[in-house]
């Protein structure tokens, strides 16, 4: 069968990053989760357009490309903050107390897990487990992983992305 | 790949070691202590110092002790030193050469927490660079696969595996070796071989130790397996939690690939096997094996029923071998090693070792792997050190949201398969959290069932709305508005979801409450309202 290369959504070179990763797969609609993944990447976030373009490309109805989208914690349909600060809550941190730590960035912040602040400067996320079990609590900071973490560092830190949006 | 360019790429790398190696761990836990820093202040003082002739700083996996990382290790020296900062690190060169004194921590590798282990899985963690398969060749890597393809029928290498008496590490404990025989035995055009990395236990860090630490490992173990049941293709799935395990890996499939020892035609044999990594996108539930497959296929993941079991009919309907990253990482050296030196270790029923993550209220935290068959006290009190200071240790709880907590007076229980499942938990991946007299159970009890509440797929009724059910009776009791009559109607539906459940996810989602109601039913009992 011949693949019909889907037209790009926008000349966005980031559309290419995501249009190579579905040619390495063939089109097939088995790379559904790996396309997202790619273009969550990319874009930061799955929105409309990009999961119109995935269900042509793919050649998958729109319902198992949204149930996939919305069945997986990991993808956010919602575009993010500057700046991401995920709590992990699994058992050793829980243990350690990352309830705690989480209160009390979500009051410093003034937004609740799964949020993002008005200005967008910082969305908060909570994780399942990180596996840095043995440096509990663990608070991922931009990608970087901290140990150890009381509610007064994770306040700390979060002001200077707190401090930028003001 | 010859036999003879395998053993001369680990002469070459023996010809080229410098006399002093110092090690730095470079695994998760140790880099978000700025081990990476620590690494090139290392760097930076061996050619300030212009000992490069004789030093070598090498990136390492995990060493285990991950509490008070970053570790750094000396060979032949046999030193280790814990907490090293950027700033200290020069000290540790100065002090080889008795040029300066030692600033940074040491600590003691004589410790029962490094003496009391028995180490197959993690023989390479914090030795070899996981991102060199050199390395991992001149430790005798690739060299079971070899072995295999031109010594051992398919048959017999099978044998090999259950002699070893190997079970699942995932959780189960099903006899790997009989696993094998099956998918061998099943006919399809194609047959796929895959590991399940998608290590979702809260709590657990095991494979994400094996991937990060010794990635080649887990690949010649899946290759090993591919040949024994005829299989060309492996995905491992892996969680997206995990980004440095997934590089690692990325890393090692290509060099295996580079090198011949992936691919067609391997050690010239008529034997082809291609590795495929697949990311997880934060589902509990796609550790479940038919789940997982539904995952990899670019489904929801969610699982349905068994059988037909995945040997029979797995990944597109094809026979399909799905193992734990730990179970794979156990086959090379069992190969290597012979299954009876395997076998050797454990208990009648449970052979081997087993890697566990000991974390929680507990000295020392970190990755431990230890013979079946070993106490839990000995774990907890020998090799973890004991309780923090002034605090009172109550639990231990293993198996993560399938498991239980065990109690003190149990601690002297063995570990094994059976001796856990009695005791009302489960040997699970590994994760192994200490619980001390702070710790509420009902609590403890709640935060797993709202874990399982939410981390169901919602396929079947009794998971779906069972666990919404028993969390809301749980934070009913915590809140103390609760009585005799909610406790009675959440171990009625403990039953319930237990035996109803279509998957291990729900059948398993009652153990926490049902093992806490066990031991510490009177921190129920004292939060309930008196009937009115």
């Amino acid at each position: 069968m011949k693949v019909v290369k889907p037209a790009l959504p926008s000349p966005d070179k980031r559309w290419k990053i995501v249009d190579a990763k579905m040619r390495r797969f063939g089109y097939q609609g088995h790379a559904l989760i790996e396309t997202l993944h790619a273009v969550q990447q990319s874009f930061g976030y799955l929105d409309e357009e990009a999961l119109r373009f995935v269900v042509k490309a793919l050649h998958v109805p729109p319902s198992r490309v949204y149930g996939v989208a919305t069945f997986y914690n990991f993808f956010t349909l919602k575009p993010q903050g500057v700046h991401t600060c995920v709590v992990c809550l699994g058992t050793a941190c829980y243990v350690k107390g990352a309830e705690r730590v989480l209160a009390a960035i979500e009051k410093a912040a003034g937004i609740k897990s799964g949020e993002t602040t008005p200005d967008h400067q910082l969305s908060l996320l909570t994780v399942r487990c990180i596996g840095a079990c043995a440096i509990a609590p663990a608070v991922v900071y931009d990608g970087n992983v901290s140990g150890k973490q009381t509610a007064e560092q994770a306040v700390e830190k979060l002001k200077g992305y707190l401090h930028n949006a003001a | 790949m010859l036999l003879e360019e395998l053993i001369g790429i680990a002469e070459k790398q023996r010809e080229v070691r410098k006399q002093i190696c110092v090690r730095c761990c470079m695994s998760a836990g140790c880099m978000s202590s700025q081990s990476a820093e620590v690494k090139t202040a290392l760097e930076k003082a061996v050619a300030e110092r212009q000992m490069g002739d004789l030093i070598e700083v090498r990136r390492v996996g995990c060493m285990g002790l991950c509490g008070p990382g970053p570790l750094v290790s000396v060979e032949p020296n046999s030193l280790l030193y814990e907490h090293v900062t950027p700033e200290n690190a020069g000290s540790i060169i100065d002090a080889l050469t008795s040029a300066g004194p030692i600033k940074a921590e040491r600590c003691d590798p004589q410790h029962p927490f490094f003496t009391r282990q028995t180490l197959v899985v993690r023989a390479n963690g914090g030795r070899i660079d996981p991102e060199r398969i050199e390395d991992y060749i001149e430790a005798g890597g690739y060299r079971a696969l070899h072995h295999v393809l031109t010594e051992m029928p398919p048959p017999q290498a099978i044998e090999a595996i259950i002699k070893s008496g190997l079970r699942g590490r995932g959780g189960a404990g099903y006899p790997t070796g009989l696993k094998w025989a099956t998918v061998a035995k099943s006919v399809g055009k194609q047959k796929f071989v895959v590991c399940n990395g998608d290590e979702g236990d809260p709590g657990a860090f095991m494979d994400r130790s094996v991937l990060e630490s010794d990635p080649h490992s887990v690949i010649e173990g899946m290759a090993i397996a591919g040949y024994a049941v005829g299989a060309d293709q492996g995905f491992i799935y892996v969680r997206a939690e995990y980004p440095l395990a997934i590089s690692r890996l990325q890393v090692a499939i290509r060099q295996a690939k580079q090198h011949g020892l992936i691919g067609s035609a391997i050690f010239e044999s008529t034997f082809n096997f291609n590795v495929d990594i697949r990311i997880g996108a934060g589902a509990f539930v796609c550790g479940e094996e038919t789940a997982l497959m539904a995952s990899i296929e670019g489904k929801r993941g969610q699982p349905r029923p068994r059988p037909p079991f995945p040997a029979e009919s797995g990944l597109w309907g094809f026979p399909t071998l799905i193992n734990n990253v730990e179970t794979f990482a156990n086959i090379a050296p069992i190969i290597n090693r012979g299954p009876e030196w395997y076998a050797g270790f454990g208990t009648e029923k449970s052979k081997g070792t087993k890697v566990f993550a000991l974390t929680g209220k507990i000295q020392n935290t970190g990755l431990i792997e230890v013979p079946m068959g070993i106490t839990i006290r000995e774990i907890v009190e020998e090799l973890g050190g004991g309780a923090p200071e002034g605090a009172k240790l109550k639990a231990v709880q293993t198996g993560g949201p399938s498991g239980g907590c065990i109690p003190a007076e149990h601690f002297d229980a063995s570990i094994d398969y059976e001796s856990l499942t009695q005791l009302g938990s489960i040997m699970g991946s590994g994760g192994m959290v200490v619980m001390d007299d702070q710790t509420n159970m009902v609590e403890v009890a709640r935060f797993y069932m709202q874990f399982c509440m939410e981390e169901s797929c919602g396929k079947c009724v009794p998971c779906r709305a069972g666990t919404v059910q028993m969390y809301h009776l749980l934070a009913k009791i915590a809140a103390r508005q609760a009585t005799m009559k909610d406790l009675e109607l959440l171990e009625e539906l403990c039953d319930l979801v237990k035996n109803t459940s279509l998957c291990g996810l729900g059948q398993t989602a009652p153990n926490p409450v049902l093992s806490t109601l066990r031991y510490f039913r009177n921190e129920y009992l004292e939060l309930l309202q008196p009937a009115g």
